[in-house]
């Protein structure tokens, strides 16, 4: 397969970037996208060029490190899959693939394709936990009867992997879902309710100051998360939100 | 409770119940003006009753004015806070592939129901408070149906009214249906009412199209 990319270069995060043009030869349908950046690099590499800067670790859907924009689409044309798992078989021969960064205020370049993701962590340090004591003494969770449609609700919210998909396709560049799916994980389980109010409250107030945009329910994010965290999580958000506000 | 409106939550819950307000609103609004069709006596009765009636004029309508504005000024703040969270376009953005055109031009569709608002004003409230409140003419209750006949005279005000009643089923085709979502509404009832919105989005400004056609081809001489 032969490809033309159309990559954005950014020698770090004060530079300004720009699109840059490389031709791609040699490229198998069977191989992931990341491997074609691979190919893409070495080339880069033997040439004495900088190679293309992008995140990613354990190629298998689950970190959520790679993060790309590509052709208009976060992780590419395919659905419920992460860039490692988009296979080139996804494209045709003589294509013009664009390939960005995800773009919000919250998730600033860093290099090329590689963006500072620690808002994420920071909403998470706020609030996406729960105070329980592992020092060998705690008791066992599945003592405690939880209804099935509950248990089922909290595990799908707790398969997110924050790799801020859902940032990178909402025109609004809103981190509802993100944060939604970490408020949701707990607020369907008794363990959860004991900081449910200050959870709320707190990480919302942390994903405003990160610069995220406001939800307006397109429904973009949901369709372009690798892992299909539903817009139910962000209905329960806004309630758990509205609840916490009343209380405290 | 303090913090609420100043939240990207609370301001998407007040952008939605301001916006079912409206919904409310149009619907009475829709109710009263079909009777222009079907029973222009009752038209008569009816606008003679809403524009003399003092809790209709000096409490309702202060509230609704409230709710329109409310509704404008949070959708600009809100449109300005989303622009400023995305500072470097995007080269190629596939919007349409996850979500549909309605909803992600809000904005768009809000700037014409505003300009459509402006000519609405123009024609109908401020000739009604200069004729009442400023001129204080002795009221007759049969005048108004014949005023509303006559302002359906002329074609192109009745084109800018048809364009703006299109963009406002666009507005309330994503608008309706998702204040739900915003105030947290997302059940097993949510399909269900989601259609209703929608079919309501299409049915209420098909119906004030077709009153404006009709009263367009249905003159009466001055």
């Amino acid at each position: 397969m032969k490809l033309t990319l159309k990559i954005w270069r950014q020698k770090n995060a004060q530079a300004k970037g720009q699109m840059v043009t490389y031709p791609i030869d040699g490229i198998d349908g069977d191989m992931s996208f990341l491997e074609m950046m691979d190919v893409l690099n070495n080339e880069l590499i033997n040439k004495g060029e900088e190679p293309v800067v992008f995140d990613h670790d354990c190629r298998e859907g689950i970190c959520g490190s790679c993060s790309m924009f590509i052709n208009g689409e976060a992780h590419g044309p395919d659905r419920l899959v992460t860039t490692c798992q988009l296979h080139m078989r996804k494209f045709k021969d003589g294509d013009t693939i664009t390939i960005e960064p995800w773009r919000a205020a919250g998730f600033p370049v860093i290099k090329d394709l590689m963006v500072d993701r620690s808002s994420f962590d920071r909403i998470q340090h706020a609030g996406g936990f729960i105070s329980i004591n592992t020092s060998g003494n705690t008791q066992d969770a599945n003592a405690i009867p939880i209804e099935k449609i509950d248990a089922d609700a909290a595990f799908d919210a707790a398969t997110c992997i924050g790799c801020g998909a859902c940032v990178a396709s909402c025109k609004n560049s809103s981190a509802m879902l993100f944060v939604s799916a970490k408020v949701s994980q707990f607020a369907l389980l008794p363990q959860g309710q004991v900081e449910a109010t200050d959870r709320v409250l707190n990480m919302v107030k942390q994903m405003d100051e990160e610069g995220f945009g406001n939800c307006t329910n397109t429904g973009a994010c949901e369709v372009e998360c690798p892992k299909g965290i539903s817009l139910e999580n962000i209905a329960r958000m806004n309630r758990e939100y509205l609840a916490a506000s009343l209380k405290g | 409770m303090s913090g609420l409106l100043k939240s990207s939550i609370g301001r998407k819950v007040a952008m939605a119940l301001s916006g079912l307000f409206l919904v409310v609103f149009l619907t009475q609004h829709f109710v009263i003006n079909s009777t222009a069709v079907l029973a222009p006596e009752l038209f008569n009765t009816w606008s003679h009753f809403m524009g003399t009636n003092g809790l209709v004029q000096f409490g309702l309508q202060p509230v609704l004015i409230f709710g329109v504005v409310f509704h404008f000024i949070m959708g600009f703040a809100l449109e300005l806070q989303n622009r400023k969270a995305r500072p470097v376009k995007y080269a190629s953005y596939k919007g349409g592939a996850a979500a549909p055109w309605t909803s992600r031009n809000m904005i768009i569709s809000g700037l014409v129901i505003l300009a459509f608002l402006g000519l609405h004003f123009y024609d109908f409230w401020i000739p009604e408070m200069i004729h009442k409140y400023v001129e204080t003419h002795p009221e007759d209750p049969t005048r108004y149906y014949a005023e509303t006949v006559h302002k359906f005279e002329n074609p192109v005000r009745v084109g800018l009214y048809v364009l703006s009643f299109v963009l406002l089923a666009l507005h309330l085709w994503h608008g309706f249906a998702s204040s739900f979502q915003s105030v947290g509404f997302n059940n097993k009832f949510s399909v269900a009412l989601s259609k209703f919105a929608k079919v309501w989005s299409v049915a209420i400004p098909v119906g004030f199209i077709i009153i404006a056609v009709y009263l367009h081809f249905n003159q009466i001489p001055h």
